[in-house]
């Protein structure tokens, strides 16, 4: 049983085709990595997954077509990571990753057992637990990253979609974050699709790369085959070396 | 169930400092009454036993001063958990219960009936119920039109709507009150906030609405923390944004239309409460709706102690007073949170 599968899926924003016919698949357990120049289509890719945005063409998460899932359903099977949470002031971190079980309690119902039980599971697996009590806006970059990533995973849903997980990081906390994502997908068998700016850490983590360009999908496969220095200098307008699975720019002949 | 270590501090907390509103409220006037008897005779009254007190106390006490404190809680409890509401499902600090235009279409209303109705008799009926309905149709006003910018444009565009609507309709109240110079001074009084009343009829006609909003919004409280996080990722969590939004507004302005109705226009509440329970106990709407019911219900019927005794034997308008003490008390609030933050 495929865990996404997205058969001829386009978006259009304001009168532009942002997606444009994109069709893959995603197994269980499987990390893709969605990669393209600035505009791709990437983000809106992701947010139509999560039912954000409407759409052609159709979508199945885990069997079943995802405009036939409920809203509150589609968020116990897909979590998303935004590339720039909106952090609410005067909350703790430990308030913020309870909002994630908001799928699995009633309108007017109140966190049971259990969810405050996966709330303190997800903020042990980020090594949360001592910021709980902390006001969530007094953390810094790297710190609310996780917390974010706490949230999805209290939101215990067996897709997670990560917008940009390391945008805002140093390159040692986006070692830690890629680390973390990849640890938590073994130990839960999450599926993860990711957008990803920096190739290199796209090619070590992920098992499949997407390459999307004008938002249609231009190459895909393993780092190895999407990662060549043809097709990004081609789509990024780049120039540069690939190197043991390492893309480096390099400067432009004078 | 509320469980945190705040929820256990600041409700009791907030619980004493209404109740000591509420003995304040009925001790203080003209007539002692005495602490004591004032318990007992409010129980005689509640159970059907007999008050200690003497007719003419007594009936100050049930007639009079119970009544007055009564509906300035109820009005003070509605105003703060609307506004706090209201900051919520826009995501605006400065949002408050007149925000969607409820106040200036309240104001035209009452300016129509002072000016036009004629005998008084029929005007202090009519008021209230034109002051409801002038709020209820400027917040729909805005509402429609806020929807026709598009449900993309979201929370924005409805707030532009309510901004406009409340111009027009204060446009409209300016010009009627220009005509008619005669009634000014009994429209200014209205605008100013009053809660002069006798017996219990201003309570009987706002308590249900308040009752049921209250309920509703404090049902509410979990889903305008997810509101916090964004209208998108609010979606992302299973939330059905417009709809909570549009359950959240409607129940927030019929209370505050029937407030407005009994009180006039009673500024600052729905901003000064709900703030300064965020300074002090966070920002999570599970503890911040409760409490903005019971401190603003506290908060005005202090409001309203301060408003009869200043200038004894006349009153200030109540709407002078939640101003001119609530403006300092909450600039304190906030330098000294922000040094312990």
């Amino acid at each position: 049983m495929t865990a996404l599968a997205l058969d001829r899926v386009s978006v259009s924003l304001g009168g532009a085709r942002v997606v444009n016919a994109l069709s893959c698949a995603v197994e269980p357990g499987e990390w893709l990595a969605l990669i393209g120049p600035n505009g791709a289509g990437k983000t809106t890719a992701l947010r139509a997954i999560a039912g954000l945005v409407a759409y052609d063409g159709a979508i199945r998460v885990l069997r079943d077509d995802a405009r036939a899932i409920a809203r509150k359903e589609l968020a116990r099977r897909i979590a998303l990571v935004p590339q720039v949470p909106l952090i609410p002031g005067a909350v703790t971190v430990r308030e913020y990753v309870l909002l994630g079980r908001t799928p699995h309690v009633g309108y007017f119902a109140s966190e049971g057992r259990s969810d405050h039980e996966a709330v303190d599971a997800a903020l042990e697996q980020l090594d949360l637990a001592p910021f709980a009590r902390r006001r969530l806006d007094t953390l810094s970059g790297g710190e609310r990253q996780r917390a974010t990533l706490a949230r999805a995973l209290a939101q215990d849903a067996p897709l997670l979609l990560l917008d940009e997980p390391t945008a805002a990081l140093d390159m040692g906390r986006q070692q830690q974050v890629l680390e973390i994502v990849d640890r938590l997908r073994a130990n839960r068998n999450l599926t993860v699709v990711s957008t990803m700016h920096d190739l290199t850490l796209a090619g070590q983590y992920a098992d499949r790369l997407l390459l999307l360009d004008g938002g249609r999908l231009v190459a895909s496969g393993v780092a190895d085959d999407v990662l060549t220095r043809e097709l990004i200098t081609e789509h990024y307008g780049a120039e540069v070396l690939v190197v043991d699975g390492a893309v480096v720019p390099v400067r432009p002949a004078q | 169930m509320i469980r945190s270590a705040g929820a256990r501090l600041w409700l009791p907390a907030a619980l004493v400092f209404l109740a000591a509103a509420l003995l304040a409220g009925v001790l203080v006037g003209p007539v002692h009454l005495g602490a004591v008897n004032v318990v007992r005779g409010t129980f005689a009254h509640l159970f059907g036993l007999h008050s200690p007190l003497s007719g003419a106390d007594d009936a100050i006490l049930w007639d009079l001063r119970l009544p007055r404190v009564i509906l300035a809680a109820i009005v003070g409890g509605t105003l703060a958990v609307a506004g706090a509401s209201y900051q919520g499902v826009f995501r605006n600090p400065l949002a408050d219960p007149y925000l969607l235009g409820a106040a200036a279409g309240a104001g035209l209303g009452a300016t129509l009936v002072v000016s036009y109705a004629p005998a008084s008799a029929i005007t202090k009926d009519l008021l209230p119920l034109a002051a409801f309905a002038g709020a209820g149709v400027a917040v729909i006003a805005a509402y429609v039109l806020g929807r026709s910018a598009g449900a993309t444009a979201g929370s924005a565009a409805l707030v532009l709507a309510g901004v406009t609507i409340t111009s027009f309709f204060t446009a409209l109240q300016t010009f009627v009150q220009q005509q008619n110079v005669d009634t000014v001074q009994e429209i200014y009084s209205w605008l100013l906030g009053r809660l002069a009343t006798s017996g219990w009829r201003d309570v009987g006609i706002v308590l249900p609405y308040a009752a049921v909003a209250w309920a509703v919004l404090i049902a509410h409280r979990r889903m305008l923390d997810v509101l916090a996080v964004g209208d998108e990722e609010a979606a992302a969590l299973g939330v059905n944004v417009a709809r909570v939004r549009l359950l959240v507004v409607v129940a927030a302005t019929v209370a505050t239309a029937a407030a407005v109705a009994v009180a006039g226009l009673i500024g600052f509440v729905g901003i000064i409460v709900p703030h300064t329970i965020r300074l002090l106990a966070g920002g999570s709407y599970r503890l911040l709706l409760p409490l903005s019911v019971i401190v603003g219900a506290g908060f005005l019927v202090f409001a309203d102690v301060i408003a009869r005794t200043v200038m004894a034997p006349a009153e200030l308008p109540i709407g002078v007073v939640t101003m001119f003490f609530g403006a300092p008390f909450f600039a304190v609030v906030l330098r000294t949170s922000r040094r312990t933050a």
